[in-house]
C-alpha cells in the first residue's frame, strides 16, 4: 500500500455505502429495488426513453431530474442516426457501471485515481438479427473492455480494482449471465 | 430429565477438543453423537478423499502427530480412527447413537432433548459440523430426468458413475479432486469455475500450510480481517493431499484435458448456461494468490527461513478467450453433474432464535447473543483455520475460557431467569463484527 501525504478523494462517499450495507442486516428488504424507463417510439428506428422514477430503500424514488435518450440506426442502416444504437447503450452501461465501480473500489483501498479511460468494444455478426443465418446468435458475439487507468498504486493492485470491479458491477453480471425476461403487451390507444 | 452442566452435541475433532478443554476446567459435561465418533469422516467422504492439511498439522488439545510420516496426508478412515483414539485417551464422556431432536432455552439453561433421554444443561456447545448438508441451487430442478446428479456426501469413486461426460459444478478442493479423479476414468470432464482460491501445494520447496502457519496467516483473527462476511463464506482452497505433492490447480486440470466453463448460471430447455465471467474469476484468484505470495515473502526475508527456494511466481490461469457459455445436457454429452457446490450445517433442531434470515447462527467468534450457547467448527469462527483440524484447539480453548467464565458469573439464583436472556446491546456488537469495519 503506497503512502499517501493528502486523504485519498476520488468523490465516492464510501462510508455511505457502507453504512447501507450495515443497514441492511437489520432491515433486509430496503435493498428490494426496482429500475424503471419508458420507451416511446418516434418514427423508424428512433425511439425516445425517459428516465426519471425507481423504487427502492422502502419507497418511490426520484431523480434529479427526466433523463432523456434518443436511439435510432446510423445512415448506413438507411435510417436518421437520430441517437445511438440501443447495442451501443449497453456498451454505455457497461463501461460507466465497471468504471464507478473502480472509483469507489479505489475510494475503499485508499488508492487515489489520477485517470480513468475505458473503452469498450462489441463484436457483432450481422447474419444474427438480419435472421440470415439461424447459427449466428443476435447478440454481441464477444465484448472486450481496455482500461487505462494512472492512478497511486502498484500494476497488481490495479489491476485488483477492476477485477473487484467487474466481481460486483450489476452490468457485467446482466451480460455474462442469462436472466428472465416477460415482455407483456397492451392494445389499443395507451393514454 | 438428566441435569449436567454442559451439553457439547458432536463428537467430532470440534466437539471432543471441546470436552477436553472443559475437562482440563473440571466442567462436567456430556458429549452426545448422533453416530459414532467422527461419523461423517466414516460416511460422507469419498474412496480416495485425504485430509488437504499434512500429518504434522492435525493437532488437537494434548494431542500432537506421532505417526512415522509427517508431512503426509491423512486419509478419511484414519482421521476416523485418529479421532476415535483421541475419544478414548481424552476418557471424553460421549453417548453414541444418540440424537439430539431439540435445543431450547429453560429456566437455568437449556434443554436438549434427544432419541434416548432429555438433558438440563446450563450451557450447550453446538459442535455438529459445517457441512452436514450438500448445498445444491435451486437451477437442479430443471436438469433433464437423464442427467445423474450426484454430491460429494455421496460421490465414492468414478466407477459408480455412467459412462460418458461429467460436468463438475464448483471449483473448490472437493471440485478439483473429483474432476481430476473422474478425468483420470477416462471419462471427460467440464469444470464450472465460479469464485475459487488458487493454492499451489508448495512453494519454495515447502507446504504451503507450513508457510501459512509459519507467517501467522492461519492465526489471523475474525475481529482482525476486512471483511469477515466474505471472508468465511469463501470456498474451500484448492488443494489436495497426496504423496507426490501434486499442485492441482485449473492449469494442471486444462493440461489434462479438462474443459473450463464459467460459473453455471442457468439451465434453461435442457441448456446448461455459463457465466461469462471465467476470465474475471481467474484474474481475482491469481491476483489474490500473488497477494498471499507477496506477504509470505515479506515474513520471509524478515524471518530467515532455512532451506526455502528463491521467491518465485506462478504461471496465470489459462483460459479459452471464448469458453463455451452454453452445453445441450440433453444431446448425451453430459451424463453426469457432481455438485460441488458447498455444505451448510444442519441445525433443524436447534429452537433457540439465534439464526440471521439465511438460517445461519448469529456469533462472535462462537459465542452467541443467547448466554451459554456456543458454536464451534464453523469456517473462519474465530481465526483463519477455524475450518481446519488445527484450528479446533486453540477455539476450543478460548471458547471454554468464555463458558467458564459465564459458568461462574451467572449462577443460577431462584427466581433470577436474567441470564438465559439475549445480552442488552449484544446486536450492536455482533453488526459490527459480522459486517466488518
Amino acid at each position: 500500500m503506497s503512502v499517501v501525504d493528502t486523504p485519498v478523494d476520488n468523490g465516492v462517499n464510501v462510508d455511505a455505502l457502507l453504512g447501507v450495507r450495515n443497514a441492511l442486516a437489520d432491515t433486509p428488504d430496503i435493498a428490494q429495488f426496482q429500475w424503471r424507463a419508458t420507451c416511446s417510439w418516434i418514427r423508424g428506428t428512433h425511439s425516445r426513453s425517459h428516465v426519471d422514477t425507481f423504487y427502492g430503500f422502502g419507497g418511490e424514488q426520484q431523480h434529479k431530474t427526466t433523463f432523456v435518450y434518443d436511439a435510432d440506426h446510423p445512415l448506413a442502416f438507411a435510417a436518421e442516426d437520430n441517437g445511438v444504437t440501443p447495442v451501443e447503450y449497453v456498451l454505455v452501461a457497461l463501461g460507466s457501471c465497471l468504471t464507478a465501480g473502480v472509483a469507489a473500489v479505489a475510494q475503499q483501498r485508499q488508492i487515489q485515481l489520477r485517470s480513468v479511460q475505458a473503452t469498450v468494444e462489441a463484436e457483432m455478426d450481422l447474419h444474427g438479427i438480419l435472421g440470415a443465418d439461424p447459427d449466428v446468435r443476435n447478440g454481441f458475439s464477444g465484448v472486450k473492455v481496455t482500461y487505462n487507468i494512472d492512478a497511486d498504486a502498484s500494476p497488481d493492485e490495479i489491476k485488483a480494482l477492476v477485477a473487484q470491479s467487474q466481481k460486483r458491477s450489476a452490468v457485467y453480471d446482466v451480460l455474462t449471465n442469462p436472466t428472465q425476461v416477460s415482455v407483456e403487451v397492451t392494445t389499443g390507444n395507451g393514454n | 430429565m438428566r441435569d449436567i452442566t454442559t451439553v457439547v452435541i458432536g463428537a467430532g475433532h470440534c466437539g471432543l477438543a471441546m470436552s477436553r478443554c472443559l475437562t482440563d476446567r473440571s466442567i462436567d459435561h456430556v458429549v452426545l453423537e448422533r453416530g459414532e465418533p467422527a461419523n461423517s469422516w466414516r460416511t460422507q467422504r469419498w474412496d480416495s478423499f485425504r485430509l488437504l492439511t499434512p500429518n504434522w498439522l492435525t493437532r488437537l488439545p494434548g494431542y500432537s502427530y506421532r505417526g512415522d510420516d509427517p508431512d503426509g496426508f491423512m486419509a478419511a478412515p484414519e482421521v476416523a480412527q485418529l479421532i476415535d483414539e483421541y475419544a478414548a485417551l481424552t476418557a471424553a464422556p460421549v453417548l453414541t447413537q444418540t440424537t439430539v431432536t431439540s435445543v431450547r432455552p429453560s429456566d437455568g439453561g437449556y434443554v436438549v432433548q434427544t432419541d434416548q433421554d432429555s438433558w438440563q444443561s446450563r450451557s450447550v456447545v453446538l459442535a455438529s459440523g459445517a457441512c452436514n448438508i450438500p448445498v445444491v441451487p435451486a437451477l437442479q430442478d430443471a436438469v433433464p430426468a437423464e442427467v445423474l446428479m450426484v454430491t460429494p456426501a455421496g460421490y465414492r469413486g468414478p466407477d459408480q458413475l455412467p459412462e460418458g461426460g461429467v460436468l463438475v459444478v464448483g471449483a473448490s478442493a472437493s471440485g478439483i479432486q473429483i474432476a481430476d479423479e473422474v478425468h483420470r476414468s477416462g471419462r471427460a470432464v467440464t469444470l464450472a469455475v465460479g469464485e475459487h482460491v488458487r493454492m499451489p501445494r508448495t512453494y519454495r520447496g515447502l507446504d504451503i500450510l507450513w508457510w501459512m502457519e509459519a507467517a501467522g496467516v492461519l492465526d489471523e483473527r475474525y475481529d482482525e480481517v476486512a471483511d469477515i462476511v466474505r471472508a468465511r463464506s469463501l470456498p474451500s482452497m484448492q488443494l489436495v493431499g497426496s504423496s507426490d505433492r501434486a499442485t492441482i490447480d485449473l492449469n494442471a486440470l486444462t493440461a489434462m484435458g479438462v474443459r473450463l466453463v464459467g460459473r453455471l448460471a442457468g439451465v434453461r430447455d435442457g441448456l446448461a448456461q455459463f457465466s461469462g465471467s471465467l476470465l474475471n474469476v481467474c484474474a481475482l484468484a491469481d491476483l489474490k494468490l500473488g497477494r498471499l505470495l507477496d506477504t509470505l515473502d515479506a515474513w520471509a526475508a524478515g524471518a530467515g527461513v532455512d532451506g526455502a527456494g528463491p521467491p518465485v511466481r506462478f504461471a496465470a490461469t489459462k483460459v479459452s478467450p471464448t469458453p463455451p457459455l452454453s452445453v445441450d445436457l440433453r444431446s448425451g454429452e453430459i451424463r453426469t453433474i457432481i455438485w460441488a457446490t458447498g455444505f451448510r450445517p444442519d441445525l433443524s433442531w436447534l429452537d433457540v432464535p439465534v439464526l440471521d434470515r439465511k438460517g445461519r447462527v448469529i456469533h462472535d467468534g462462537g459465542v452467541t447473543r443467547w448466554p451459554g450457547l456456543y458454536l464451534i467448527g464453523m469456517p473462519f469462527l474465530r481465526r483463519r483455520k477455524s475450518s481446519l483440524i488445527d484450528g479446533a484447539a486453540p477455539d476450543a480453548r478460548d471458547l471454554a475460557s468464555h463458558l467458564a467464565g459465564y459458568l461462574h458469573s451467572a449462577a443460577p439464583v431462584a427466581g433470577n431467569g436474567g441470564h438465559r436472556r439475549p445480552q442488552a446491546g449484544g446486536d450492536q456488537r455482533l453488526g459490527a463484527m459480522v459486517y466488518g469495519r
